[in-house]
């Protein structure tokens, strides 16, 4: 028999406080590689798991110049290249009437940026992790609060961590299998 | 500071509860999600088989008039706009309600939002969809309804950018598209509770493949939290434009009672006012049904009442205001125009539609008024009756007396154009029965974060 990989240790909270607690004790214990996970954003966290600010306003700014920068050029070009045509004595490239659909599609580019980069940032859809192995972990939708320390992380020890995540009152510590 | 004085300051800073009763994080879980897991309630398989006949009424009209052609309708020659762009204009404005509370209302930091938001946004996509209906098949050959898009074709043909026509169809489009994206993004953890909790294999796939893998981490809630603000941005100048956008098909025009600059913040206006209404009128009976009256409170439609009264203010300024302007002008045919409104043949429409927007919000200001449930009901209910006559007030009346008296018409609608009208509600209905039956219509993740215990430091006295 070939032995399972190991992903993680899964440890339990009981509420918010605590998971607040919880993360900022994993992170000044030196952890990297390791999450957080609750039914609805604690705010806080961020600053406990010690997260800089998520860089998805960037992609959002790209996604509205590309929309806005696109829609006025395909408005320039079939209208003035490639089916100049003169209505009501208007000049081809009648900007000022172009700006509402500028406007516009510079709203729906940065939409899709926000949808798009946001998935990409979370490397969604992933429809397998190792952590739905766990039955336990089917709460962290519904009312439960979660720490997962990662194999992967440089200071992971499994009785170490164990003991550690059982010391900042972690419940239910389970070890989670690839 | 004593005690009873930090006691008397708190009561003042404390906001009632949002939701009440003795609600914890798994309870709102089990009330909600045991919606879409319990078998419908027979009232709503008896709403669904009536909407659906409505649906079906629809498609056989429409399937008419294809066949048979824009005759089957009671167009005539100056009204060639006849009830297909009333009920275009009436269905997106209902829309703008949802995109409103969930967008602006959450800048703004508005927490009471979080009860209605989910079914609100929802609502705004069927009336979105309801809406592009009529443009639709209002130009009478379906089969060329692509030439309305920029696609490159075999006649090297493009749309005219400068028609308000072609911002009309990219506005509501855009409208469609950022409102699917919200909505669906603010679904995606709670569809990932419905998978955890599904109990068959067909729903735990379904629900699974719809929330991405979400797995509730922080890490992504992070870019999560800041995707959803960013998006609730974008809609807020989109949903203000929208409907100016809208307004701008007749505005641009020039034809008495239409060409008018007040015509923008007017029907932005008007929008807020009847999708408010429409939220109302739908979430009165589904908290009644559902029995969440302890998330969906009578503070809850106590606010609504008010923005109602606010906004049913505006448009009664607003339709004084363009009397004034017509008269101020100094202009004989916007004159007519707007007198001709209040006394000419449709002086009916115009006064049901004064009776609703104007008169019937006024009772608001009282608040036993705001917080009687059947009282609120009923407005709602006439609120979407005055806003439906408002846009055809505005449509007929201009279109039908015009610059020259020997071109004028009476306009009737035919059984088509009320038979499309009925059905049309068939087709929101439809969506949005499926919607209670099938996905959470509360968004519970937000309902969780702004319950008191999800403060991390709500033991403590400030």
């Amino acid at each position: 028999m070939t032995p399972k990989l190991i992903y993680g240790i899964l440890a339990e909270f009981k509420d918010t406080k605590s998971i607040l607690k919880a993360a900022e004790s994993v992170k000044i214990e030196g952890y990297i590689n390791f999450d957080c996970h609750t039914p609805f954003p604690v705010h806080g966290l961020d600053d406990a798991m010690g997260l800089k600010r998520s860089i998805i306003g960037y992609i959002v700014g790209f996604g509205c110049v590309m929309g806005a920068s696109g829609g006025l050029l395909l408005q320039w070009w079939s209208s003035s290249i490639e089916f100049p045509i003169v209505i009501s004595g208007k000049p081809f490239f009648s900007w000022q009437a172009y700006m509402i659909i500028t406007f516009v599609l510079m709203i729906l580019g940065g939409a899709f940026a926000a949808l798009i980069g946001m998935f990409h940032l979370n490397r969604m859809p992933a429809y397998h992790h190792p952590l739905f192995n766990s039955k336990n972990f089917q709460k962290a939708t519904d009312d439960a609060f979660f720490v997962s320390i990662e194999f992967k992380d440089p200071m992971f020890d499994l009785d170490d961590t164990k003991n550690f995540l059982v010391s900042i009152g972690g419940k239910n510590i389970e070890v989670i299998e690839e | 500071m004593t005690d009873t004085t930090a006691n008397k300051l708190q009561t003042y800073v404390d906001e009632a509860p949002l939701v009440e009763g003795d609600h914890n994080f798994s309870t709102i879980t089990d009330k909600i999600c045991s919606i879409v897991e319990s078998k419908p309630p027979r009232g709503w398989l008896i709403a669904f088989l009536f909407s659906f006949s409505l649906l079906l009424i629809l498609q056989g009209s429409i399937g008419y008039l294809i066949w048979e052609g824009t005759g089957i309708w009671g167009l005539n020659n100056p009204v060639g706009w006849g009830f297909a762009i009333v009920n275009f204009v009436f269905w997106v404005g209902i829309g703008h309600a949802g995109t409103l509370i969930s967008a602006v209302l959450y800048l703004f930091r508005q927490k009471w939002r979080t009860a209605i938001n989910r079914f609100a946004e929802a609502m705004t996509i069927f009336a979105v969809i309801c809406a592009l209906v009529f443009p639709g098949i209002h130009i009478g050959r379906v089969w060329v309804a692509y030439f309305m898009f920029p696609i490159p074709n075999q006649m090297g043909m493009w749309p005219n950018f400068r028609s308000p026509l072609l911002w009309d169809i990219f506005a509501v489009g855009t409208y469609f598209a950022v409102s699917l994206l919200f909505w669906y993004v603010g679904l995606i953890p709670d569809l990932a509770t419905l998978r955890d909790r599904a109990k068959s294999k067909v729903k735990r796939l379904v629900y699974g493949i719809l929330s991405m893998g979400w797995r509730s981490s922080h890490r992504h809630w992070q870019n999560y939290e800041l995707a959803y603000l960013m998006l609730a941005g974008l809609s807020t100048p989109l949903v203000l434009s929208v409907h100016s956008i809208v307004s701008t098909d007749f505005a641009v025009s020039l034809l008495p009672g239409w060409h008018t600059t007040i015509f923008p913040p007017y029907f932005v206006a008007g929008a807020i006012f009847s999708g408010f209404a429409m939220v109302m009128t739908l979430a009165i009976p589904a908290r009644k049904i559902y029995g969440l009256e302890s998330i969906i409170t009578i503070g809850h439609l106590d606010k609504m009442a008010k923005i109602m009264l606010v906004t049913g203010s505006m448009v009664g300024y607003a339709y004084a205001m363009e009397f004034f302007i017509a008269w101020y002008s100094g202009n004989t045919y916007e004159s007519f125009a707007f007198v001709n409104r209040a006394v000419g043949p449709y002086a009916w429409a115009y006064w049901i539609m004064i009776s609703c927007n104007v008169i019937i919000p006024q009772l608001f200001w009282s608040k036993t008024l705001r917080t009687s449930v059947p009282v609120l009901f009923i407005a709602s209910i006439f609120a979407n009756i005055g806003m439906w006559f408002e846009r055809f007030v505005i449509v007929i009346s201009s279109l039908s007396r015009d610059y020259l008296p020997s071109s004028w018409d009476y306009y009737t609608p035919s059984i088509w154009d009320i038979l499309m009208l009925i059905g049309s509600f068939g087709l929101f209905f439809t969506f949005f029965l499926l919607f209670l039956r099938f996905l959470p219509m509360i968004a519970m993740f937000e309902i969780k974060g702004i319950l008191p215990e999800a403060d991390p430091h709500h033991e403590e006295v400030h």
